[in-house]
Order: C-alpha cells, then sequence, then structure tokens
C-alpha cells in the first residue's frame, strides 16, 4: 500500500465570487482513515483555511455528509484505503447550495421536516396517566423509518430534487411514514393532506437512489411508494364515499 | 413559521441535461421512463390487430403482411426489449411499495418476485392455450 493519498478537494470562496474550484492535497494513507481523517489531516497540518462540517465521527450525527467521488456519502464512514490509489475527489453534497467549500445550507432541508408534523398526534383523547403502551410487534413496524440521521445524502442523490427543488424530499415522507405507522399516533390524515400534494409523494418517479445511499437502511424510496398506495386509496375512497364514511 | 433565507452568495451548481447519463442506476430509472411509450406502442399494436381482425380475412392478411415488413419487425424486437426491461425493473421494485403480511409475518420480498412471475407465467400459459388450441 502506498504511503500517500491524493484529495482533490472543492473550494468555494463566496468572497471571491465564480466557480468552486478543485484543490490538490496529498494527505497519509492509513488503513484505519477515513476520508474525513484525510480532511482533518489538511485542516490540523496543510491547509487550515478548509470549511467543512463533522462531528461525531462514527455514523450518527449525519454532519458530514459529502459527495465522495461522485456519490453521496457520510465521510467519517467512507475509508481511504477502499478508494486506493486515488485520487479522491471530495465536493459538497450535490443540490445544496454551497456556502463555502464543503459546507452547504441546509436551511431547506429544515424548513420541510416540521411541514410533515413529525411528531405524535393525539388530539381527541385526554393524556393517558402514565406513557402510551406499545408491543415489540408495533415498534417493528416503524423502527426501520425511526433510524434517520437527518444527513441530507438522500437529497444529495434524489435528481428530482435537484431539478425541483419544491419536493418535499425522502427523508421527510420517510419521517411522516415512521410516525403513520407509529401505532400511539392518530395523525395520519393531517401528514397526508402535506403529502397528497404535487410536490409531496408524487412528486417522487422511483429512482430509487434515497435508498440507495441511505448510511441507516431507511429505504425512504419504499416509504414513499408506500404512501402513493395510501393517497390513492383516499382519493378513490373520496371519489366513490360518501363524506360520512370515508 | 418563516423560510429559512438562503445564504445570498451561495453556489448553485447547475444540474446538466444530461444528468441521467452520469450514474448507471441514473440511466437504468431513464430507460425504464422510456419503457413506458414502447408500453403504449404494444397496446397499440393490439389494438390494430384486434380491429384487423374484426373486419375480415382480407384485412387480417394486409395487416399481417404490413407486420411482417422489415422496419415494423425491427420496432417490434426495440419494443419487446424495453417490455422486458419494464416489467423486470417494476418487478423487482414492487415489493418496496407493497408491504403483505401473512399470519403475522411480513412476506419477504424475494416471494412477492417470485409470485409475480408465477402469474406471469399462467397468464401467458393461458393466452397461448387460447391462440393455439
Amino acid at each position: 500500500m502506498a504511503d500517500s493519498i491524493r484529495l482533490q478537494v472543492s473550494r468555494y470562496r463566496p468572497e471571491e465570487g465564480s466557480a468552486p474550484t478543485l484543490q490538490e492535497y496529498d494527505v497519509p494513507l492509513r488503513k484505519e482513515w477515513s476520508v474525513l481523517d484525510g480532511l482533518n489531516y489538511v485542516k490540523d497540518h496543510l491547509d487550515s483555511t478548509l470549511s467543512y462540517r463533522w462531528s461525531c465521527r462514527m455514523g450518527i450525527c449525519g454532519s458530514c455528509g459529502m459527495s465522495v467521488n461522485g456519490t453521496p456519502e457520510l465521510t467519517c464512514g467512507t475509508f481511504l484505503a477502499d478508494l486506493a490509489p486515488g485520487p479522491v475527489r471530495v465536493e459538497p453534497m450535490r443540490n445544496f447550495p454551497v456556502v463555502r467549500d464543503l459546507v452547504v445550507d441546509i436551511g431547506d432541508f429544515m424548513d420541510k421536516l416540521p411541514r410533515v408534523k413529525p411528531w405524535i398526534i393525539r388530539d381527541d383523547e385526554p393524556e393517558p396517566d402514565g406513557e402510551y403502551l406499545q408491543t415489540p410487534e408495533e415498534l417493528d413496524e416503524y423502527k426501520q423509518f425511526s433510524m434517520c440521521i437527518n444527513c441530507m445524502l438522500c437529497y444529495s442523490a434524489c435528481p428530482v430534487y435537484g431539478l425541483d427543488p419544491d419536493f418535499i424530499g425522502p427523508a421527510a415522507i420517510a419521517l411522516a411514514e415512521r410516525y403513520d405507522l407509529d401505532s400511539r399516533d392518530r395523525g395520519a390524515r393531517e401528514r397526508l393532506d402535506v403529502l397528497i400534494e404535487h410536490e409531496g409523494v408524487w412528486g417522487c418517479t422511483f429512482v430509487g437512489e434515497c435508498t440507495t445511499v441511505c448510511p441507516k437502511h431507511v429505504d425512504p424510496a419504499g416509504a414513499i411508494q408506500r404512501y402513493k398506495l395510501k393517497a390513492a386509496k383516499e382519493s378513490v375512497k373520496a371519489f366513490l364515499l360518501p363524506r360520512g364514511a370515508r | 413559521m418563516s423560510e429559512t433565507e438562503v445564504q445570498p452568495r451561495a453556489y448553485r451548481r447547475p444540474v446538466s441535461t444530461w444528468w441521467w447519463l452520469e450514474k448507471r442506476s441514473y440511466f437504468v430509472f431513464a430507460m425504464r421512463e422510456l419503457s413506458s411509450v414502447f408500453v403504449a406502442w404494444f397496446v397499440v399494436f393490439l389494438l390494430m390487430l384486434t380491429y384487423a381482425v374484426g373486419r375480415g380475412d382480407d384485412q387480417y392478411q394486409s395487416f399481417l403482411d404490413w407486420a411482417a415488413t422489415p422496419w415494423v419487425v425491427v420496432l417490434n424486437l426495440v419494443t419487446l426489449v424495453f417490455v422486458v426491461l419494464h416489467m423486470v425493473t417494476w418487478f423487482n421494485l414492487t415489493p418496496q411499495a407493497t408491504v403483505v403480511r401473512l399470519r403475522g409475518q411480513r412476506v419477504p420480498a424475494w416471494a412477492i418476485i417470485a409470485s409475480q412471475y408465477v402469474g406471469l407465467a399462467v397468464v401467458s400459459a393461458f393466452v397461448i392455450w387460447l391462440v393455439t388450441r
């Protein structure tokens, strides 16, 4: 194994205007080093002006998502040794405005999340004395969709979101499904009103890349298709049944 | 809730018209979407065949002659390839969209895919029997 590997890092300085450029750095190639370790080496030893987001280094905070050789990845879980001999192209996540270097503006995602009402909705009953009880089987129903860490790799992989930023997007819909499938929740109707819009589930054309890139195996594409079935059933019901029977 | 302001000097990377050539998975997706046009053509072809059959032997024979011309044969072969692509890709995607439960257990993806192929085989066998009996 060679003892170093070249990183081609996208640099964007808003004060200088113009488009991002690639800057090359040679970093040590160590078996246990991730792309994020490489970036930290650059920051500590080669170029302290490089900007990027990171926090936990163990695939749970969802901060260090970037485009590595064109693929959306958590850089803390992508190892340099697997990309040897390089070079490794590190760019900001696609489909988001770039603020500086590898840092993207996540405001749009933060605005979209609360629109699907990702909390337990119970407006018809008084609160119980203790907690709402749930069986392990009921937990299994939604557990997969609750594993999302908001890393936004799915938005970065989604060509629909790239072409139409109004699309509410994979993670938000998967999160809506997480609460819909929760036995304690009664808010499915309210969420459907948001997601049945054109920018909701019908924007999705089932490319499936969101599921492929998801580091937590949430399967947002599956959640969206299940929502489409739900939405279609509701539309048929609304057409066929009198108001009281829906 | 107020919309979060986009940074004024943020850089927006333009999306290329050819984005669907950038990755194999995007390309397969684009071809799957395109395959719908060919599925529609097979429907039209079948309707034309039915119409010709209904108008008597002469019309049916002239339809068969037209269908045997090289360009129609080539078009139908290309259509067949796209229809097979359409079928295989959609069969593979079905388990993601449908959750089937039997006796409390979720039916595994392979079983849902396999059942579609079984369904296809049964319908095909029936059509072959109907046409050749």
